[in-house]
């Protein structure tokens, strides 16, 4: 298990900066956004959390398709299934390494480009965390769209038809928790929420995702 | 024991069955008295190559065959890595290998990983002659240590003591003659 | 006889033939008398006017919309479990009419909005689940149309399809934290004080009856139409080979 999840790192660092390629990606998202609205701070200021989080979600979104694609590719996942792992346990490491390599960077970069939308300062906190609950969430189903979309004709692009409807509880608990503390409400229940939602999907979709590998390993 | 037949008898496809990729259509798979459904156990005797390498090219070769030999909890990196001339490449990152080296690395996975039924599909592809002699002598010395390998291929292999099985692609007749699974193709349909 | 034994599409197809006819005669006559009933012969709301009468055909697809989901969400269920290729086919050629169902519901319900609240579309939570439920059934059926061995695309959908109506459920409730809304509750409930009048009822019950039947009917043609198809395919395999 540790090995695996040390190869997953290794590759994922290694592939012409899988990693940094989301981070590139998010920043080039919401960067766009002033160029669209444009400059009027109290305007950023109000939509900031949404973009971050829908910035956040697509940058997430961009590295899964191969989460399981180059694997089916290569012959690995054969291997894989029949290694002493069970297929459910090898789908939450792999997973976990998606969210170590692509959600938490974001995570740690969202302040940063929170300065350029001016959000207020008291919202910083809550906008951190709720990226930090949430975006295991999106990392967790994230794998369950690609297992099911594993080797199949324009998998990509059907990924993210059929991921994103699955992400809107994720982005609007996610997104109301740091618009709530921007309205100076409490935010409290939308971070309990996410939370709860991250917790779900951890425990439902490994077994969903396996069920599709098995399915396409027949 | 040698697996032999031309292309589409099916010879892929009885592997995967072994290996417990694909269930089977009708019948039952046992090894040593254990149950192909009785999956850990079953799959502990078992170590299966497919066609392809399971090489990830941005990993080194040592890094490619660590990570096979830790999650199958083997004890055999070292010894692997020299008995397949591996050394001297270990730090070279898998892509920068020939054909016949990422095969080499392929087949090396398959003996760190320690198990006693080995299932191979077309194991000798892009192997030169001397190494293709090699890997007839590491299974020879597999199978004299009480091991057993099942190998599809389309060259003789020059194995010390190999029993042969042949697949043959089934005529239209004999087809015609089996019992139809298929619920759209049976009954009486108008 | 039991319900299992429509699983086997030889049977299915004997009895789907002898059933389709009688229920295409009682969706057209549930349908027509029910909304002849409904548009000609209820009276205009005092607030609303004539357009009102939106209600006929806006409910019943809506009620049907959700409940075409449900269907898949059990087909799916059964076809994982037991393997029965007909529940999965049935599951297939119901989600387009669902998904007709749902956009007739959107915009219906767009029109009647225009009307009454003064705007063809509001962020509101009804509605927003309306819209995700409809971005459900598009990838649902991209999916089925994506993948080409019929036994995996079965697997793949059904999976999906339980995936997506946890994460619907979810949707509803998030939508509903997010946005207050303006649509107004069920207008049909077991609870007779709730129910609008029993002049718009009953002729919206019979409507609904007829819309059911309407779905009946697409879906048993539909269904046996897959049914072919992969009977065709069955044969062109044992030809082929």
């Amino acid at each position: 298990m540790r090995a695996l999840l040390i190869r997953e790192l290794r590759l994922a660092l290694r592939s012409g900066g899988g990693a940094g390629l989301g981070l590139a990606f998010f920043l080039i998202v919401v960067i766009l956004v002033p160029f669209g609205v444009g400059p009027d701070s109290k305007i950023l200021a109000k939509i900031a959390p949404g973009t971050l989080w829908i910035g956040a979600l697509l940058a997430c979104l961009l590295s899964l398709d191969r989460l399981f694609q180059a694997d089916s590719e290569d012959g690995t996942l054969d291997i894989l299934a029949l290694s002493p792992l069970p297929l459910e346990l090898l789908v939450a490491v792999k997973a976990f390494a998606h969210w170590l390599t692509t959600g938490l960077p974001l995570v740690i970069a969202a302040p940063v480009l929170a300065i350029t939308l001016s959000l207020p300062g008291e919202v910083y906190f809550w906008l951190i965390a709720s990226l930090a609950a949430g975006t295991p969430a999106l990392s967790f189903i994230g794998a369950a769209g690609a297992a099911i979309t594993v080797g199949v004709r324009r998998g990509g692009l059907l990924l993210s038809l059929l991921v994103l409807p699955l992400y809107i509880p994720t982005l609007i608990f996610g997104a109301k928790t740091a618009t709530l503390a921007a309205e100076g409400g409490d935010p409290m229940p939308g971070l309990m929420l996410v939370l709860g939602l991250s917790l779900f999907t951890l425990a439902l979709t490994p077994f969903a995702a396996a069920a599709a590998l098995r399915s396409h390993l027949g | 024991m040698v697996l032999r037949g031309p292309n589409g008898a099916g010879k892929t496809t009885l592997l995967r069955v072994l290996a417990g990729l694909i269930p089977p259509q009708s019948g039952k798979v046992e090894l040593r008295g254990i149950a192909l459904e009785n999956r850990d156990d079953y799959q502990d005797q078992i170590t299966f190559a497919g066609h392809l390498d399971a090489i990830k090219p941005q990993l080194t070769v040592a890094e490619n065959l660590r990570f096979w030999a830790d999650l199958f909890d083997s004890k055999t990196f070292d010894q692997t890595l020299q008995e397949f001339r591996l050394s001297e490449i270990a730090d070279r990152q898998a892509h920068t290998c020939s054909a016949g080296q990422k095969r080499r690395l392929g087949l090396a996975r398959i003996a760190v990983t320690a198990r006693p039924i080995w299932l191979l599909d077309e194991p000798t592809v892009s192997l030169d002659t001397e190494t293709t002699a090699q890997f007839a002598t590491l299974v020879d010395r597999h199978c004299a240590k009480g091991g057993m390998a099942l190998i599809a291929t389309h060259i003789d292999l020059a194995l010390a003591n190999a029993t042969e099985l042949r697949l043959e692609p089934l005529s239209a007749k004999a087809r015609a003659s089996l019992p139809e699974s298929d619920p759209f193709l049976t009954g009486d349909w108008v | 006889m039991s319900i299992w034994e429509l699983a086997n599409p030889v049977r299915f197809m004997r009895l789907s033939g002898r059933v389709l006819p009688y229920v295409s005669v009682l969706t057209i006559v549930f349908l027509s008398v029910g909304l002849v009933w409904g548009f000609f012969f209820t009276p205009d709301d005092f607030r609303q006017g004539a357009s009102v009468k939106i209600i006929y055909v806006h409910v019943p697809l809506a009620f049907l919309a959700i409940n075409i989901y449900f269907m898949m969400f059990v087909t799916s269920l059964i076809w994982l479990i037991r393997r029965h290729h007909v529940s999965a086919l049935a599951a297939k050629a119901a989600a387009p009419i669902g998904a007709f169902f749902t956009l007739a519901a959107l915009i219906s319900g767009a029109l009647w909005g225009s009307t009454t609240w003064g705007t063809y579309w509001q962020w509101d939570p009804t509605l927003t689940s309306f819209l995700i439920m409809f971005i459900f059934y598009i990838g649902y059926i991209a999916l089925w149309g994506s993948v080409d061995e019929p036994d995996k695309a079965a697997d793949l959908t059904s999976i999906l399809c339980l995936i997506g109506s946890v994460f619907a459920i979810l949707s509803r409730y998030a939508v509903n934290f997010w946005s207050q809304g303006i649509h107004q509750g069920a207008s049909l409930s077991l609870d007779k004080e709730e129910n609008i009048s029993n002049v718009f009822w009953l002729p919206l019950v019979t409507v609904m009856t007829g819309v059911f039947f309407l779905f009946l009917t697409l879906l048993l043609i539909r269904t046996r139409t897959e049914i072919r198809n992969r009977r065709i395919t069955a044969l062109q395999a044992r030809e082929v080979l």
